[in-house]
């Protein structure tokens, strides 16, 4: 389903992602973890289609050059990313938010828009789903929602647009024990043969709920090292310390084109 | 001065003379040739002018004019008027060029005592009632185009209210022009007269059928004791057009004025609120959005005098600016020595869709007495790239990401509309509006 290769990103002259290979295949989920600012987030971003890097490099999605595509095509081709900040947005209300955004995917995937109503009980149901408070719907876009009703929001619009690829970049963070267990669950609702999950951490905790095929750990702009649900195990118990070192050593030895050192 | 039909004048504005048919008290001929006069002797705006100052009227001045006249032709219908301006539910009175136009105009049963007809008609029939409001001395906040309104004006909408009178359906003043091959100046002027304690709501809207016009307007407010009135105006006049319109307001004791003034149209408008707060315990609130697109110049001077003590006066004021459009909010509070207990608050804020829209903001405080709570403070600002790409990443396409946030901007702004039908007309307008930048402005990258 995503097949990544060599991506770079840099901003203003600095290098974040540095060749970044990647294969998730349709009814994964793969789980990245890895110290801050080494660059996850930075590459959930780049696949979304954010506009600010100057990305090099290969990414296939469903066959397709996912870079070539603007982000609200990405979306209409079933790419979500739940954002680790997400956006408030004063003055839009929730609801008509998320009925925007389903409507613009569906006029994209050549569907008929939904109407107020059948949109409505398609929002509530999905509302319970998450265990989100009608309230929530008439206030605008994140404004003013605490740090965990945010990434309540975030799960609740990845259940209303059913996405095929689902990048949760640290949509754990800062959840109390019932918030994560729903985010969980609306998570796992959504696992199934056709859909995959790339899901950015830094806690083990969350892969007892949402268990993962594959953990990548995530060093200075790379994967430095990929493997089955116990290595989230390991990382919690030994750190990053040992993988980082491993890091340098990998990109002292790979042929780096113009580097000059 | 002549006393026939006027012709049009090769000096533009400058050389109009009123257009008199010989019937009017002696009083109102003493205003009109000190309006004259007062423009002859101070001349027109310029540059230099510290009200003035980013709006270029050389413009307007260079055009061949002609004064309406009452009587004229025009080409408009009751239900193109609804179309035009919108039907509010209540009465409706409808100028065409500056004159009133029964023939287009809606009257509904008001309480005893209310009076909601046309200047000319009161002037014809009962012209001293008029004497008190329009007789005073032109005064230091006047300039060439108040003055020029003085001299030529011979109608517009004459509105008083007894006391403890309420108007519960909106009042809605519909100003029209339909210009035809040469371009004409229409100068209404209107009253509004709140008895203590009255309520009210009045509703001006401007609008065109295209040519090119000037309308040049001046609406004045009285509140007595404890009258509460809401003013608003949708100034939609056709993109060939100039507008320029006074509203001065004189609040009594403990009343309540508020106004909402919209911008849309015209090539060149300029909306200048004036309230004079002289009696205590008043309270005004001016809010404003402009939205200038394409070549649009849209100033939004306002004056709040605050003389007496404890009034509160509030003022909001958005602009959304896209294309080359040009806005302009000179915001100026005096608070006089007396003035104790004075609060006033002044909020500018705007977005800027294109990098060649500008606007230029100047709020400026003048304060005289101490015992005073002021704030005032003015914004510049573009779009949230994060919250458009929030929205893209959803699904929602570049121009429609960017529609909907500024909107969001502008819909603060049209909230604050208490008028139901009102809001939704100007609702759709803006949102046609936003849309329509949307597919021909040019963007930021
Ligand atoms: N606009 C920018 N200009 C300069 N540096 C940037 C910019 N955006 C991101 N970076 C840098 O890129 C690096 C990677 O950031 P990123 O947000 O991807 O890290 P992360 O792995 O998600 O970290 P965390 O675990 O803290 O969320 C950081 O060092 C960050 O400071
Ligand atoms: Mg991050």
């Amino acid at each position: 389903m995503l097949q990544i290769e060599n991506l770079r990103a840099s901003i203003g002259g600095k290098e974040i992602l540095r060749g970044v290979n990647l294969e998730v295949h349709a009814g994964e989920v793969h789980a990245v973890m890895g110290p801050n600012g080494s660059g996850k987030s930075t590459l959930a971003q780049v696949l979304a289609g954010r506009e600010s890097y100057d990305v090099t490099g290969k990414v296939l999605y469903e066959g397709e050059d996912l870079l070539a595509l603007s982000p609200e095509e990405r979306a209409a081709a079933g790419v979500f990313l739940a954002f680790q900040y997400p956006v408030e947005i004063p003055g839009v209300g929730n609801l008509y938010f998320v009925r925007t955004a389903l409507n613009s995917l569906r006029r994209q995937q050549g569907l008929d828009e939904l109407d107020a109503i059948d949109f409505l009980s398609l929002a509530k149901e999905r509302m319970r789903l998450v265990e989100m408070d009608e309230s929530f719907m008439g206030r605008s876009v994140n404004e003013g929602f605490s740090g965990g009703e945010k990434k309540r929001n975030e799960i609740f619009q990845m259940a209303v647009l059913e996405p095929k690829l689902a990048i949760l970049d640290e949509t754990d963070s800062g959840l109390d024990i019932d918030a994560l267990r729903v985010v969980a669950q609306g998570v796992n609702a959504l696992r199934s043969e056709g859909r995959a999950m790339l899901v950015i951490t830094h806690y083990q905790r969350l892969l007892d709920y949402i268990v993962p095929d594959v953990v990548h750990v995530f060093a200075d702009g790379q994967i430095v090292r990929s493997g089955d649900k116990d290595l989230a195990l390991e990382l919690e118990q030994h750190g990053y310390a040992d993988l980082e070192q491993r890091a340098t050593l990998a990109s002292a030895a790979a042929p780096v084109v113009g580097a000059t050192s | 001065m002549t006393t026939t039909a006027t012709t049009a004048s090769p000096r533009g504005l400058a050389g109009l003379e009123p257009a008199l048919n010989g019937h009017q008290p002696g009083w109102l001929g003493g205003i009109r040739r000190a309006g004259l006069e007062w423009v002859a002797e101070h001349g027109f705006p310029t540059l230099g002018d510290e009200d003035w100052k980013y709006t270029r009227v050389g413009p307007i001045l260079d055009v061949p004019f002609q004064p309406a006249v009452g009587g004229m032709k025009h080409r408009l219908s009751a239900s193109a008027i609804d179309g035009l301006a919108g039907d509010l539910g209540g009465t409706r009175l409808v100028f065409a060029n500056g004159y009133f136009a029964p023939e287009l105009s809606t009257l509904m049963a008001l309480p005893e005592g209310t009076t909601v007809t046309s200047l000319a008609s009161v002037l014809a029939g009962d012209a001293e009632r008029l004497e008190p409001f329009l007789a005073r001395p032109l005064s230091s906040q006047h300039h060439a185009f108040t003055a020029l309104n003085a001299a030529l004006a011979e109608d517009g909408a004459f509105i008083q209210i007894p006391p403890d009178a309420t108007i519960a359906a909106p009042i809605h003043l519909v100003f029209v022009s339909d210009a035809g091959a040469s371009p004409l100046v229409s100068s209404p002027r209107s009253v509004v007269h709140a008895g203590a304690r009255s309520q009210a709501t009045i509703v001006e809207t401007h609008v065109g059928s295209g040519g090119v016009y000037l309308t040049n307007a001046v609406t004045e407010v009285i509140l007595e004791d404890g009258a509460q009135v809401q003013h608003y105006k949708v100034q939609d006049e056709a993109d060939t057009a100039f507008h320029l319109a006074a509203l001065h307001v004189r609040p009594g004791r403990d009343s309540s004025f508020s106004t909402h003034a919209l911008a849309l149209g015209a090539a060149i408008a300029r909306h200048e609120v004036w309230v004079k707060l002289e009696a205590a315990g008043a309270e005004v609130t001016l809010n404003g959005l402009y939205l200038p697109d394409g070549n649009q110049h849209h100033d939004n001077p306002t004056l709040i005098e605050h003389v007496a003590p404890r009034c509160t006066s509030r003022q909001l004021y958005k602009g959304v600016l896209g294309g080359h459009g040009r806005g302009v909010f000179n915001g100026h509070i005096v608070v006089g020595p007396d003035a104790l207990g004075t609060d006033a608050s002044q909020t500018n804020k705007n977005l800027l869709l294109s990098d060649t829209a500008e606007v230029d903001t100047r709020p400026r405080l003048e304060i005289l007495t101490d015992d005073v709570r002021c704030t005032h403070g003015a914004a510049v600002g573009q779009l949230d790239e994060e919250a458009v790409f929030y929205l893209r990443s959803r699904g929602v396409p570049h121009q429609q990401a960017r529609g909907v946030l500024t909107y969001a901007f502008a819909g603060e702004m049209l909230q604050l509309i208490g008028v139901g039908p009102l809001r939704s007309r100007v609702e759709s307008k803006v949102a046609e509006r936003l849309n329509r930048e949307d597919t021909d402005r040019e963007t930021f990258r």
